[in-house]
């Protein structure tokens, strides 16, 4: 039997913990939450400690933290409505920028795989597509408001310059730039409550998204002249819900990360388990079928928010949760 | 609070007498459930925003809709508002949850909605309740927590 092997408990944040976030090489986690305070852990010998603590940076809640893919930087969301930059050299953070203009909270921070955009998105629906300047500045490109509530969470495609983004509207959009502006270019519904986390798989033609509504959809692109006849319009890829695995969760579903390594879905769910699925051997890229690898009951005593394969090990996993601590695993497959 | 109010003259319930303690519950060595009764408990005296009474005596709670699970860590609470278009709802239903928060375990799952078929804006007000992010952020909004902990406050 498959398995979650337990390999080390993080414990240091006084709070809930809503993000955790590998850097590029996945050498470093970085975690955050309710005591305001961001926490980067890193491996000594064979342990994983708390390397450095960045506090101050923030007023209330962080929300979420992401690495820029050169690892130099990492940003932070909050719900004091800010987003900082932080940037690392030598092994120090520095807080070198705070990017203000969302109304109320921030909720998510997602860099470009060229380094060269981000994107945040909030409570007050819209979504803000930011330039990276060569001496370290931030300058808004775009507010995208193309979501009638909440942005719960924005991601860019592993390849491409496009945005996705999903919402308590029950939506997933996906953003392009289109001459001079950025607009809403598909509108995935399928959900019916909010959908809380999106994830592209690393060819970055499928995304899984998770949801209040207690499923993982997987959602397939279809490009242009596609050989199975799906419409599409003008030069747009059309996206289709291809699959829909209910009945496993029990409770909300906050997050969901597809593997770019070995292909695994990992989901973090209120009734405090970890799941793992992965596609079937013998499955149907329109109809895919997607089965429980493993079920971790009772992964942390509270809600788990967070969920993260690190990069470079395959196997590897962190999660955080409401009851305040990151948890590393290893996937044991049978 | 001054102003209109959404519903000037209320229909007042009784109380429900005190809650008896049975001897084993005085007994270290029997572990005590966490029942219906003493979910109720926690939540029938929250007051009102509105009126100087409590959920109780407005039948907003009512010991029927609690639901406690305990051996499955489960909470489940209906409140009625007690006319449809009660904008106070959501601040009902976000002084209950922050009630809960504080006086039960954090083993404790716990749902929050209104009694199916009693308030026009049902399912918005469910969702919201039902969004512990969104409930984060109002637990960090200076002015909503003191809204709330007047509901919470103990009457003299």
């Amino acid at each position: 039997m498959a398995k979650l092997q337990e390999l080390m408990k993080l414990s240091g944040h006084q709070d809930r913990v809503w993000c955790v976030a590998w850097n590029p090489t996945g050498t470093l986690l970085a975690s955050c939450g309710g005591d305001k305070i961001i926490r980067i852990w890193g491996k000594e010998g064979d342990k994983w400690v708390c390397k450095s603590i960045l506090a101050e940076g923030h007023q209330r809640t962080i929300r979420s933290v992401g690495w820029s893919p050169c690892g130099n930087y990492l940003a932070s969301a909050s719900f004091d409505a800010t987003t900082n930059i932080w940037s690392r050299k030598e092994g120090e953070f520095e807080c070198i920028a705070s990017l203000e203009g969302h109304e109320n909270e921030v909720k998510a921070v997602s860099w470009a795989p060229t380094g060269l955009l981000l994107a945040t998105c909030s409570r007050d629906k819209s979504v803000w597509i930011w330039e990276v300047t060569e001496d370290e500045e931030y300058e808004c490109a775009s507010v995208i408001s193309s979501h009638t509530q909440d942005v719960k969470y924005a991601v860019w495609h592993p390849t491409r310059e496009m945005l996705a983004s999903c919402s308590y509207d029950n939506t997933i959009k996906l953003f392009k730039e289109e001459i001079d502006d950025w607009t809403c270019c598909n509108t995935l519904e399928s959900h019916t409550s909010t959908v809380w986390k999106i994830s592209f798989d690393q060819t970055g033609h499928r995304i899984v998204s998770c949801s209040d509504d207690k499923t993982l959809k997987i959602w397939q692109e279809y490009l242009p002249g596609n050989p199975e006849g799906i419409d599409t319009i003008g030069k747009e890829s059309a996206w289709k819900c291809v699959c829909t695995l209910s009945g496993y969760h029990n409770r909300v579903i906050y997050d969901v990360d597809w593997s770019h390594s070995n292909g695994l879905i990992v989901s973090a769910c209120g009734d405090e388990c970890i799941r793992v699925f992965r596609e079937e051997e013998i499955s149907d890229k329109n109809q895919p079928s997607f089965s429980l690898v493993c079920t971790q009951n009772r992964a942390h005593s509270q809600d788990v928010n967070s969920v993260a394969w690190n990069p470079k090990e395959p196997g590897l996993l962190a999660s955080g949760s409401d009851d305040g601590d990151v948890k590393l695993w290893e996937v044991v497959l049978d | 609070m001054a102003g209109k109010l959404d519903n000037a003259n209320p229909v007042i319930f009784e109380q429900s007498k005190e809650r008896q303690v049975l001897p084993e519950e005085e007994d270290d060595d029997v572990t005590d459930k966490i029942d219906d009764r003493e979910v109720f408990d926690m939540i029938r005296n929250i007051n009102d925003p509105e009126h100087p009474l409590t959920l109780e005596e407005l039948n907003v709670v009512e010991n029927a809709r609690v639901k406690v699970d305990d051996e499955n860590n489960y909470v489940g609470i209906e409140f009625t508002p007690t006319i449809p278009h009660c904008s106070m709802a959501t601040l009902i239903g976000l002084s209950i949850r922050v009630k809960l928060l504080r006086s039960l375990p954090p083993r404790f799952k716990v749902d929050v909605s209104i009694t199916p078929g009693t308030h026009a804006s049902e399912v918005a007000v469910n969702k919201q309740l039902a969004d512990k992010e969104r409930v984060a952020a109002a637990l960090e909004n200076s002015h909503l927590i003191e809204v709330v902990n007047q509901c919470l406050a103990t009457r003299k």
